[in-house]
């Protein structure tokens, strides 16, 4: 038994490696390694700190006394606040389930053609989107805005969910990983008579999970740590995120509670990933850049 | 494998009819692939509303005063003149963004690859274990606040109570607040959330390298990791490698979120304010929408042409 767990800590047996430059690499990723995490194991424990320990002086960095008492605080908050706070994570949820979910489907339906078949404009049309992965948004922020306000979907949630469905990034990666489904069964298809609606539901979608989650995972984070930005006013209408900054402006009273908010607001999206990591991996393997 | 079918009806055709038919083939192409069009079209769409056209509206309304309310007023390069002989805090702004740019882009591109190499000599669960470690800050929301924490000007902050007890400082320093330390806090919280979408790209494509290739590369004489590093590893990451430096550098340039969470907005003596900044201060504030499209226009040129260039160079690598 002691065998076998001790066997997942050792290494491979790659050919060419010197003992020393492997220990001191690894040195050098435990360091770094902790550097990453240290901010993510405060967070955890910092939401599970009872008031006390959270303004000890000299701040203390691991909890002493475990306690559930930020999230009762939460969910009292929850029913008390002017705009209840379950509101707030029903918009974020509903934001990033919608934005998401749609993102996954339009870029699958736009990147199907261009991964499989040549037709006038698809070289340019894939070229375009290939430019645009190297402009951040920012780019486009100020027509952005006016192109929602004439629109009227400023103020709604359509604003925040609209414009993330057509991320370049989703329909890039999407693209480059559809080209590895075979050709065969696309004719085989088109034999038996499926319409290409058909093909791309039935034959090519579920060949391409790995990269449904991975359109996910990469899209997921930015909807779910959105605070609205410029274009939500309402306060029934804000998000999770917004609502953390509103706590953590409160002040020492809500400490304790911004901490189990932060918590929640970290963890949504690393637990996603820990699931869909292989399948990630997989998707970005074909994500090169070609000429 | 479709165009063929078409080929040698055309061919067939006489002639005089060839002219007139060019349309009239285009007109067929489409129509033979309008499923392929259907299916793109949602996608599309929403992709021009919001990404093609408004760059080119930016382009184009960086030549006129407008501030929403009045009709948009010409005023040629007036936007641009200003913004580069008028306007100090652009300049400090663009410096910013510079140095950024300079230090997070490659930093953190060396470090995605470099750490991804060695996550790959680890057995698959520890690999998957340290990827979460590295990729995690990345996806972690907007927990980057944490920092506020650690970097809080009074003594309850992690740094000055740390220092303060090895006596290293006597009081605590603001670090958010002084000019000398708040750019350099602002590059580190950068680089911490750096690794994400080009990270996983090396961790795949070092999992897809050819084992027989290495075999044969230490057949051949490879002594070393470095060696292999450089003459097979490398060369047969190139897409990879591409792909990766495009995220890394267009991120480098789009500081903005961090610099605002930790130094506020705007910082003391704009001493972090960017070119994003700058543009959301127009954008968003002071409504100068044709004066903010004229920054919107410099920072897409700056970001494209960095990303061109860099290209250009990788594209050499190896050859």
């Amino acid at each position: 038994m002691a065998t076998k767990a001790l066997s997942v800590f050792r290494i491979q047996r790659r050919l060419n490696r010197s003992f020393t430059v492997t220990f001191l690499l690894f040195l050098l990723l435990g360091l770094f390694g902790a550097f990453m995490a240290l901010p993510l194991i405060y967070t955890i424990n910092n939401a599970f700190k009872p008031l006390d320990e959270l303004f000890i002086f000299p701040p203390r960095f691991f909890v002493v006394n475990p306690t559930l008492d930020n999230f009762y605080d939460l969910v009292v908050l929850m029913g008390n606040s002017w705009v209840p706070f379950s509101r707030y994570i029903a918009n974020t949820l509903f934001i990033t389930i919608v934005g998401t979910a749609g993102h996954v489907i339009l870029a699958s339906a736009a990147a199907y053609p261009l991964a499989k078949y040549r037709f006038p404009g698809s070289q340019a049309l894939f070229s375009i989107v290939v430019l645009s992965l190297m402009f951040s948004p920012h780019v486009t922020a100020v027509p952005n805005y006016m192109v929602m306000s004439w629109l009227g979907w400023i103020d709604t949630h359509a604003s925040l969910i609209v414009p993330s469905l057509a991320w370049s990034l989703g329909l890039f990666l999407m693209k480059q990983f559809m080209e590895q489904v075979p050709d065969a069964i696309l004719e085989a298809a088109k034999i038996d008579g499926a319409s290409e609606y058909r093909i791309f539901w039935q034959v090519v979608m579920p060949n391409v999970r790995p990269a449904w989650l991975t359109l996910m995972i990469l899209q997921f984070p930015i909807l779910w740590g959105s605070d609205g930005g410029s274009f939500i006013y309402s306060e029934d209408l804000k998000t999770l995120n917004y609502a953390l900054g509103q706590i953590t402006q409160g002040g020492i009273a809500r400490a304790g509670v911004g901490a189990a908010v932060a918590l929640i607001i970290m963890i949504v999206p690393m637990i996603l990933f820990v699931i869909s990591q292989s399948n990630v991996i997989r998707t970005m393997a074909t994500s090169g850049l070609k000429d | 494998m479709q165009t063929d079918s078409a080929k040698p009806q055309t061919m067939a055709l006489p002639m005089q009819l060839n002219k007139p038919s060019r349309w009239a083939q285009l007109k067929k192409e489409l129509y033979r692939n309008r499923h392929y069009y259907i299916l793109m079209s949602p996608y599309m769409i929403l992709f021009f509303l919001f990404t093609v056209i408004p760059v080119v509206l930016s382009f184009l309304l960086s030549f006129f005063y407008f501030n929403l309310l009045e009709f948009p007023r010409f005023i040629g390069w007036d936007n641009y003149a200003r913004l580069f002989l008028n306007d100090d805090v652009f300049l400090i702004a663009l410096k910013n963004t510079l140095l950024f740019a300079v230090i997070t882009g490659p930093v953190s591109y060396i470090a995605c690859f470099l750490f991804a190499w060695i996550i790959n000599e680890l057995s698959p669960k520890i690999r998957a274990f340290m990827t979460l470690v590295f990729y995690g800050p990345s996806i972690s929301g907007n927990v980057f606040f944490i920092w506020l924490v650690i970097f809080s000007g009074d003594s309850y902050g992690y740094l000055n109570g740390f220092l303060l007890r090895l006596g290293i400082i006597l009081e605590p320093i603001q670090w958010l607040q002084n000019e000398d330390y708040v750019l350099a806090i602002v590059i580190i919280v950068q680089l911490w959330m750096s690794l994400g979408t080009s990270f996983l790209a090396f961790i795949a494509g070092l999992q897809n390298i050819d084992q027989t290739l290495i075999e044969a590369g230490a057949v051949d004489g490879i002594k070393n990791r470095w060696q292999e590093l450089w003459y097979i590893v490398l060369p047969s990451m190139k897409p990879q490698l591409m792909f990766g430096a495009v995220m890394q550098i267009t991120a480098s340039f789009a500081v903005a979120e961090i610099s605002i969470a930790l130094a506020g907005f705007p910082s003391v003596n704009y001493a972090a304010h960017t070119v994003v900044t700058h543009l959301m201060d127009f954008g968003t504030i002071r409504f100068e929408m044709g004066y903010a499209s004229a920054i919107a226009t410099v920072l897409f040129l700056l970001m494209v042409g960095t990303n061109k260039m860099t290209q250009k160079l990788l594209r050499k690598v190896g050859e």
